[in-house]
């Protein structure tokens, strides 16, 4: 029972935070919130690339970086205190890691160099116009025709797709037995012919989500990762690395900071903000909150550290992480007042002020879709029910 | 003990539900929102032709002679429409002001026109640091001549694009948070030296910054005595509150309704997802948030009705109710729709940013939570 920083881990710490403050250039920042984000963010992994940090938590055989479990998390820590997003995870968290696991020679010797070094674009195929949280009623129908299969169907809140080079999609191949079976692991080109992206503009008036039509692509059957028909324990693998990823509480210690930061400037008729009991009760409550969750995660970790993947206790991880990056969000849009309703996320911020506003709504409001995202969280209560509980 | 609403509330009610029914369907509601002006001046007359603009202004002028209750009916309906036209910064809060400071002849000349639809009208009250503070007021009037001299400026307006004439909310004497010394005028948005900023804001309000620079101002303008604002202004902010309130009921009322229809029809697991236990129970809390809403301002405008000043501990709770309520219902109905909740093209997410508007306007649940231990905990 120890967490203590050795010497090592605080030059490692140094070590990182000096190369933050380097590289995590001011006019990259403007461009991370400009039109220009796809390139700015791919230029961003490209320069974790050259470090060797893109990856910290592929084996070191892949090219991760070999990083204790406390190292991962000093890194993980500075990378959310500098305010620096986290890398796009559907190509180097998800399906990266249901190759290393499931992947074939000559898929991994392909994709894995492409994803580290950000040459691809992932997006990421699984939920459907008719199923959602209940993935496994999937209909994207894939047919076999010789060394190809033939996908017709939709997917839905496909986040990047407008960028994407590849998409990893859960496909039916199968609709004799259980829905869980017959469903298969398939990577696409999404420039194939027949493949069709529509925008979905959503309630932060940002285009980041869209629907993916398949209409008679042919893919490789050389593209199917794992077995035909068990895509289903692939599936859920990965979505068990999307929960612990969501969780997000070194994201939520950077909004408690960034609250602090504007309830000191925010005043009612000379009153602070900050200075406000009822303010800081409710800021205080979160703060509770985030000190256990951050241990939580840790013990997790400590968990997982041999390696393999995360079992159902990461849908705590997702339930609390998520409750707790709202109520972050929830708080700095009620600071904002009035301003959070500024519809312009360019106005400029002379012309009013308050100039976290706008941000303020638009995390507010994507935020929403957490609770939802990667399993709803009432799904994710059902998980842990049956996995953990051992309820019927 | 009564809580029915008169035949006559109950006519105003039927025609507004008809109005938004019939002519405000979404796709309409969305091209108004997107059209140059942000609402529609046809709509405006059709509301001074059917009587909505008259509530509550008194028969000597044209008006309905309405009291507290009258403008509820009025506001939780048009909240059921999320209706953009701008009802509340022109009667409630514009002709709030000539109704309660004005003297005969202002009286005379404003609330006729607009109860005709003559008018659009806004309230510059809010400045860059005032935040909810009504009395944290930098924008001063300066005596010249017979008249004043207006300089400062007043952001977020709500209707400040559209409205031809508004309330500016100003310091004739006095330090910033000074409870003393503030003096309300009507100004031509028109006049020399007022300059706006428009932009619009997330719930479809149009909304301005106006910056005011030597504006020459008659004496006929200061509508009230000179440096007596202040408790115009906060009699004015219960009224609205409770207006802002009717609306928010109306609107949750709505979400209830559609999330509840969403999922009967919904299905996941093979069953519609409303057959979960777990997602009923959500329902019912939904369910008893919005009863809740409606019960506290059922007292506040019995209250109001009786005496406003009966009402203020009221308003205050009910700010915290409706603020802390209206977040509940809103997030569960975006959840409870899952994927399609997240969208714009939905109206579910557009009802929940009228709500945080409301929310935030005249202060938020925080603040209000505050003024209310402050009012019934005094010593």
């Amino acid at each position: 029972m120890d967490t203590a920083y050795s010497a090592e881990d605080l030059a490692f710490r140094d070590e990182v935070r000096g190369f933050f403050a380097e590289a995590y250039t001011p006019e990259l920042q403007k461009r991370l919130r400009s039109p220009d984000y796809k390139s700015a963010i791919e230029e961003w992994q490209r320069k974790l690339y050259d470090q060797g940090w893109v990856a910290p938590n592929w084996p070191a055989e892949y090219g991760g970086t070999g990083w204790t479990a406390t190292q991962k998390y000093i890194y993980e820590t500075e990378r959310s205190l500098a305010g620096i997003p986290n890398v796009v995870p559907f190509g180097l968290v998800m399906v990266a890691n249901v190759i290393m696991a499931y992947g074939t020679d000559e898929q991994k010797s392909y994709f894995l160099p492409r994803i580290l070094k950000s040459e691809d674009w992932w997006c990421q195929g699984y939920s459907e116009p008719g199923s959602g949280s209940d993935l496994a009623s999937l209909k994207t129908k894939a047919e076999r025709d010789g060394d190809d299969f033939i996908i017709n169907g939709a997917k839905i809140w496909t986040t990047y797709a407008q960028y994407a080079d590849w998409i990893f999609c859960l496909v039916r191949t199968d609709n004799s037995g259980k829905k869980q079976e017959g469903i298969t692991f398939i990577l696409i080109d999404m420039k194939s012919e027949g493949i069709k992206v529509n925008p979905i503009i959503s309630i932060d008036n940002h285009h980041s989500l869209n629907e993916v039509e398949f209409n008679n692509v042919r893919v490789p059957a050389k593209n199917v990762v794992g077995e035909v028909g068990k895509g289903w324990t692939v599936a859920k693998a990965l979505l068990a690395h999307e929960r612990t990823g969501i969780a997000g509480v070194a994201d939520v210690k950077r909004a408690v900071r960034v609250i602090k930061e504007v309830a000191a400037k925010e005043e009612n008729g000379g009153q602070r903000l900050i200075d406000d009991a009822g303010f800081q009760q409710r800021l205080a409550d979160i703060e509770v909150e985030l000190m256990a969750l951050e241990f939580t995660e840790l013990r997790t970790l400590a968990t997982q550290a041999a390696g393999g993947f995360p079992g159902p206790e990461s849908s705590l991880l997702k339930i609390k992480g998520t409750e707790l990056q709202q109520a972050s969000q929830e708080l700095l849009m009620e600071i904002a007042a009035y301003y959070q309703g500024v519809l312009p996320i360019d106005l400029d911020p002379d012309a009013l002020g308050h100039a976290f506003a706008p941000d303020a709504r638009r995390s507010y409001m994507y935020g929403r879709a957490a609770t939802i995202y990667g399993g709803s969280n009432e799904v994710q209560k059902n998980i842990i029910a049956k996995y953990v509980l051992g309820l019927e | 003990m009564n809580f029915d609403f008169t035949e006559e509330q109950q006519m105003v009610r039927d025609s507004i539900a008809r109005f938004v029914q019939d002519d405000y369907d979404w796709d309409a509601r969305k091209a108004i929102v997107a059209s140059e002006q942000g609402m529609s001046r046809d709509n405006w007359q059709l509301f001074a032709e059917l009587g909505w603009l008259s509530i509550p202004f008194a028969e000597e002028h044209g008006g309905f002679g309405g009291n507290i209750v009258d403008m509820a009916v009025v506001m939780e309906e048009l909240g059921k429409g999320l209706v953009v036209e701008p009802y509340f910064p022109t009667v409630v809060l514009f002709g709030g002001l000539i109704k309660r400071a004005g003297n005969e002849a202002q009286q005379a000349e404003w609330l006729p026109r607009i109860i005709g639809g003559e008018v659009l009208g806004a309230f510059g009250y809010v400045e860059r640091q005032s935040r909810f503070a009504l009395h944290d007021c930098q924008t001063t009037a300066t005596r010249a001549g017979d008249g004043y001299v207006l300089n400062g400026e007043k952001v977020v307006v709500f209707n400040g694009e559209q409205a031809d004439h508004l309330v500016v909310l100003a310091r004739t004497s006095g330090a910033q948070s000074d409870r003393e010394g503030l003096s309300l005028f009507v100004v031509d948005a028109a006049a020399a030296g007022v300059e706006k900023m428009s932009y619009p804001m997330m719930d479809g309000q149009r909304v301005a910054n106006i910056t005011f620079k030597d504006v020459a101002l008659s004496a006929d303008a200061l509508l009230g005595e000179e440096g007596t604002a202040l408790p115009v202004v906060d009699a004015l902010a219960d009224e609205a509150i409770i207006a802002l309130a009717a609306e928010a009921v109306g609107i949750m009322g709505v979400l209830n309704a559609k999330t509840l229809e969403y999922t009967k029809t919904r299905e996941q697991f093979g069953v519609s997802i409303s057959s979960y236990q777990a997602l009923q129970h959500r329902m019912v809390d939904t369910m008893m948030a919005y009863e809740q809403s409606k019960s506290l301002l059922f007292k506040a405008l019995c209250e109001y009705k009786q005496d406003p000043a009966m009402a203020a501990e009221t308003v205050h709770a009910l700010k915290v109710l409706i603020d802390r309520n209206g977040k509940h219902v809103f997030g569960e109905a975006i959840q409870l729709h899952g994927g399609m909740g997240m969208t714009d093209e939905l109206d579910i997410g557009h009802y929940a940013k009228r709500l945080m508007m409301i929310n935030t306007t005249f202060g938020d649940a925080n603040y209000h939570r505050s003024r209310y231990i402050e009012t019934a905990y005094a010593a």
